[in-house]
């Protein structure tokens, strides 16, 4: 192919999981900026090194895997849970059982990881396998609500099985990121600071690295799903099921196989959610975190990996960010800073403040922090819902055409 | 020969061979079926048969119970009376997707793509029955998965191929025009390598060039592959031309069976079609 180096010559390299050079560079660009992060290595962006930041950032990491199992079930299976909630907690309680240190009250058998985390997701997808028939008999807005059953019936178990779950107020434990062979000193642990071929680390830093892995690994499983087989069976199934169905998809073990594994990844990202707070309380698994799920799929674009992990990273992040321009426009405004005139426009000084509606003290009229970030994260699903239904992955899309066009218009 | 299109994979027709050697008298066997919803009876004692290589054709007004024929056969609807048999044994209660396994393929009167799909994906959808690879080698890619990922794929460009469709390969189904989809479908339905294909109105609400363009793929597909087909049609010129035999459906019941041109003498179907009053006179 002289001339056009570029030119696909066989199907290989077309359905490579990059299959252009700009892909490629991008994806190993963005590799490499995440190894940076928590060194503090970035130019401009240091301050994510900070452990408040990595905090939020490992918090991320952990939602991207429980979304990546939402997007599968619901954005490529086309069936809508509201229980995702759930399922993280069955990995989350399965995972303290079996690596908990037992107590008075609580139960606890001290496994190493290798046995408590992969039991984390097989406890949730046993679970899942169990709830899909349901999904056979209910579609739609139905699927929804019986899922939305089942994070009642979990509150109500998690409070009463203290021996499991802990305290209803205080919760109980979790163990350590550690990897120890059996019980005994961990071989590596990644809840301790200390230097790793020496660069001195936090524990922060060094469980960000776990969980980079895990989120990549997790990545391009589902990644792979999508592409083979069995992705194509749920895309059909979420399109058009009778169809699919006289095209020769088993449309039970369709939606058999989409909540086992969308469950199991729920329960690995339920187990290292717990593991990472170090300790919660049963209301965590509430309808709340269910929804959030919900909205990061919706926000990211459903039915595309980018767009889970996009909307991943703005669902949780985005709170923090707006609490910080609040904290700098507040500044401003006390100070008589050059951006004071901006901040006037929508920080609250006095009660009789016409333009401004936030306030930086929790004692001040009008919205506090938390509740802007409420209303937002409100006001961006129906943005998104109305006028780009593909998400943040969509807006990507089209400015993507736009430059591939650039200078004509299509 | 030479100027023929080779396609990957082989067709599976017993045309040629003689009943011992097949195993079975009729490739399918449609024995007094009866089907009703409540009080409405869908089909009444309907009977027909298939057989390897066949071009049958089913016609009637609208109401006749043709699209519900071939839901009998597909397993989506049970028929409360009556026999299927595909190739000696009975596939009257077994579901859409273990027939779709046992060999028939269906195309749909209002396309049934799946709209979120390309048009690539959606003709590897209608591998699906015809490969194996489990999820977990899926999730692996490297090794089963690629190996028969790039094997379905020269399969289907093959298919493309045939049904000149390449261009819009990429596209996603619903951005393509009607008749465009109409070939996608049939796409879709020959990638499972069907032995009996269910061709429900391919050529309805076409121009007279995207009629005549795919009766030249169904003659193709008939002709190079073999596959037995079951057509229903309202177009008479198209149905008249290429079928074998024509059966005919009135209200449910059989009015008439036969070669194309003793169907149209038939004073039934005359009378089916144009009116009991014309008939008479």
């Amino acid at each position: 192919m002289r001339g056009r180096p570029n030119l696909f010559t066989d199907y290989e390299s077309e359905m490579a999981l990059f299959p252009t050079t700009t892909k490629r560079v991008a994806v190993a660009l963005l590799l490499i900026f995440a190894l940076l992060v928590p060194l503090g290595a970035i130019p401009g962006l240091s301050f994510l090194q900070e452990s408040s930041w990595l905090v939020l950032i490992n918090r991320a990491l952990v939602f991207a895997i429980a979304a990546l199992g939402l997007n599968l079930l619901t954005g490529v299976a086309g069936q809508v849970s509201l229980g995702h909630s759930f399922f993280m907690a069955v990995g989350a309680y399965t995972a303290v059982l079996l690596g908990g240190t037992p107590g008075k009250t609580v139960w606890g058998l001290e496994l190493p990881i290798w046995i408590w985390l992969p039991a984390a997701g097989i406890a949730a997808a046993i679970i899942g396998i169990i709830v899909a028939p349901t999904a056979v008999r209910v579609r739609g807005l139905y699927l929804a609500f019986v899922t939305l059953g089942l994070v009642f019936i979990g509150l109500h178990l998690w409070r009463n099985f203290g021996k499991i779950a802990g305290g209803p107020t205080t919760g109980r434990p979790w163990p350590p990121l550690e990897f120890a062979l059996w019980k005994g000193d961990p071989i590596i642990s990644f809840a301790k600071d200390g230097p790793w071929l020496g660069v001195q680390l936090t524990s922060d830093a060094k469980t960000y690295f776990f969980l980079l892995v895990a989120v990549i690994v997790f990545t391009l499983v589902a990644k792979n799903l999508m592409r083979t087989r069995i992705g194509r069976a749920w895309a059909a199934i979420r399109d058009r099921d009778i169809a699919a169905e006289i095209m020769g998809v088993n449309e039970v073990r369709g939606k058999t196989q989409a909540f086992a594994i969308s469950s199991f990844y729920a329960g690995i990202a339920g187990a290292l959610f717990a593991v990472i707070l170090g300790r919660l309380i049963p209301e965590t698994w509430d309808l709340l975190l269910a929804v959030e799920f919900i909205a990061i799929i919706l926000i990211g674009g459903a039915g595309t990996i980018a767009g889970t992990l996009l909307g991943t990273f703005f669902v949780v992040l985005i709170p923090r960010i707006v609490e910080d321009i609040t904290f700098f426009f507040a500044d401003q405004v006390a100070n008589q800073g050059p951006l004071a005139w901006l901040g006037d426009l929508f920080i609250r000084k006095s009660p009789d403040d016409i333009l401004g509606f936030v306030s930086t003290g929790a004692a001040g009229p009008g919205l506090s922090i938390f509740q802007l970030n409420v209303a937002l994260f409100g006001v961006l699903i129906i943005v998104f819902l109305i006028a780009e239904p593909l998400g943040l992955y969509g807006i990507w899309i089209r400015v993507r055409n736009y430059w591939k066009g650039w200078p004509f218009t299509y | 020969m030479s100027d023929r299109r080779r396609l990957s994979f082989e067709t599976r027709s017993q045309a040629g061979l003689s009943v011992e050697e097949r195993g079975y008298e009729h490739l399918l066997e449609f024995t007094d079926v009866s089907l009703s919803f409540k009080g409405v009876k869908a089909l009444t004692d309907v009977s027909f048969h298939v057989d390897d290589g066949e071009l049958f054709a089913i016609i009637g007004p609208n109401g006749a119970g043709k699209t519900s024929t071939f839901n009998c056969l597909n397993g989506v609807y049970h028929p409360q009376e009556g026999d299927i048999v595909w190739k000696g044994s009975s596939i009257l209660r077994e579901r859409p997707d273990k027939i779709a396994e046992l060999g028939i393929a269906r195309t749909f009167q209002n396309i049934e793509l799946f709209p979120h799909m390309t048009v690539l994906e959606n003709i590897t959808l209608g591998r699906h029955v015809r490969t194996h690879v489990s999820w977990w080698d899926g999730a692996i890619w490297w090794g089963r998965a690629k190996r028969e990922e790039l094997a379905n794929r020269a399969v289907v460009e093959d298919i493309i191929d045939l049904l000149e469709i390449e261009q819009w390969r990429a596209y996603p189904v619903a951005l393509l025009p009607y008749g465009v989809q109409k070939r996608v479908e049939l796409g879709r339905a020959l990638a499972m390598e069907p032995e009996l294909l269910l061709l429900d109105e391919p050529v309805a609400g076409m121009n007279l060039e995207e009629t005549e363009d795919m009766a030249r793929f169904i003659l193709d597909i008939r002709e190079e592959l073999g596959i037995a087909m079951i057509l229903v049609e309202h177009d008479m010129g198209l149905v008249m031309d290429i079928a074998d035999r024509v059966m005919v459906l009135d209200f449910g019941k059989r009015i008439a069976i036969g070669k194309p041109e003793e169907v149209q003498r038939d004073p039934e179907v005359i009378r089916a079609y144009l009116g009991g009053d014309l008939a008479a006179t």
